[in-house]
């Protein structure tokens, strides 16, 4: 109980204790602290950038999925509408060929018939030749009466 | 006075006594053996056991914490690292509360103040025998083991805070200034002789309360463990009662230590902010 020396020492050793914890033990502790501050502020910060970044890829995704749907539904319809389309293109291609079939069958018949008219005109021509030849007793020279005979074939 | 109360008294003075060293009256070196003769040594002595166990606590603190600080690194914190850093955050948000302006001393200050008294009045709680007893033992008269009941260690450290007071006043205000604080208010420059009286009076009872409390206390608490603990030797009965009291005393002195280091702590940033206020 009694003040002496003792005073003086625990004030120099207080000082020297003081000294050591400024210089070697609270700056480095303080440091790490604010160093793990930085990095849980900037973790955190990261992760609400990431939070955010997943909305507008969220968000883009939808639009995309939607531009997406408008984009097949308009193929979709553009497809129908071709297929209606060539449906119709091969209706009048069939219509217009079967026309031309027709059209062609009638001008073979036409024509066969106006040749088959022609030999028959030929043959009669013969024949009446033949029946005037019979008719009249005497032979008649065909060539003479080519003309003759050309105006009646003509005239049947 | 009867055997017993004569044993009693004497085991009392026994833990109160510190071990000191200094020059007997006749002129040899050496222990004082008796409070007497500790008393004779007058000024020029030292309290061995004081000096002692709080260099062994305080270099204990400074080792671990400087542990930690070597290998302190923003990643996941360790046991050890998490305590320290825990500790270290609880004083500097003290210091950011009271302490108003910018200096780099007054959070280790702080640290150091509060750490190293809590391990000063920690070893209030060790059985009050156990280290006088080895002590005894090895041959040595005395031995106070609770640092913070010698009132030298608390004034040292209360007058080293007072200096820093001090100076900081002075190199915050100038010399004008402080002695301005001192006898220019609160009554004006008429009243020169009433203001330093009570701003002398402010001024002194800073480091005197600063000490007294933390010793009183301290003091307090050592001497109802004393007193529990000569309750041992008082037949079965008062040693039960007196195992009871020892382990409530102990588990209430817990709250007592940690809050007289908090206190000495705050009151030391309070006043060196009160130093580097420059408003008056």
């Amino acid at each position: 109980m009694n003040i002496n020396m003792t005073l003086i020492g625990q004030s120099i050793t207080f000082a020297i204790f003081v000294w050591f914890c400024m210089k070697f033990v609270w700056p480095p502790i303080v440091s790490a602290l604010e160093a793990r501050k930085k990095l849980i502020a900037d973790g955190l910060a990261a992760a609400d950038r990431g939070k955010h970044e997943l909305e507008l890829a969220a968000k883009r995704a939808s639009e995309t999925m939607h531009e997406a749907k408008l984009k097949a539904s308009d193929i979709i319809a553009q497809a129908e509408k071709r297929a209606v389309q060539i449906v119709e293109e091969a209706k009048g291609a069939a219509k217009g060929e079967g026309d031309r079939m027709i059209s062609s069958a009638k001008a073979e018949i036409e024509q066969e018939s106006h040749r088959a008219r022609e030999a028959l005109r030929g043959e009669i021509a013969a024949l009446v030749v033949a029946g005037a030849g019979k008719v009249l007793r005497r032979e008649v020279s065909a060539q003479a009466h080519a003309d003759l005979l050309e105006v009646i074939k003509n005239e049947l | 006075m009867s055997a017993e109360a004569h044993t009693s008294t004497e085991y009392i003075r026994h833990h109160l006594q510190n071990l000191t060293y200094g020059q007997h009256v006749d002129g040899t070196w050496g222990l004082a053996h008796t409070a007497q003769e500790a008393r004779d040594m007058g000024f020029m002595a030292i309290n061995v056991d004081t000096m002692g166990f709080s260099i062994l606590l305080g270099v204990l603190f400074l080792f671990f914490f400087r542990m930690v600080a070597k290998s302190a690194a923003p990643g996941v914190p360790g046991g050890l690292q998490n305590f320290v850093e825990w500790v270290v955050e609880f004083v500097d948000s003290s210091v950011k509360g009271s302490f108003t302006a910018r200096n780099p001393m007054v959070a280790p200050l702080a640290l150091t103040i509060f750490i190293w008294i809590f391990l000063m009045n920690l070893m209030d709680l060790l059985p009050i025998d156990w280290l006088p007893g080895v002590a005894g033992a090895l041959g040595l008269p005395f031995m106070k083991v609770v640092v913070s009941t010698d009132p030298n260690a608390t004034f040292g450290m209360s007058l080293t805070v007072f200096a820093l007071v001090l100076y900081y006043s002075v190199k915050m205000k100038g010399l004008g200034g402080f002695v301005g604080e001192l006898t220019l208010q609160p009554f004006g420059k008429w009243g020169m002789p009433a203001n330093l009286l009570l701003e002398g009076v402010n001024l002194i009872a800073k480091p005197v309360s600063l000490a007294l409390r933390l010793f009183g206390n301290m003091y307090a608490g050592e001497m109802i463990f004393i007193l529990i603990a000569i309750m041992f030797s008082g037949g079965a009965v008062l040693a039960v009662t007196g195992g009871v009291l020892q382990w409530a005393w102990a588990v209430f002195h817990i709250l007592i230590i940690t809050l007289q280091a908090f206190i000495f702590m705050t009151l030391t940033i309070v006043y060196l902010d009160m130093a580097h206020q420059e408003h008056h």
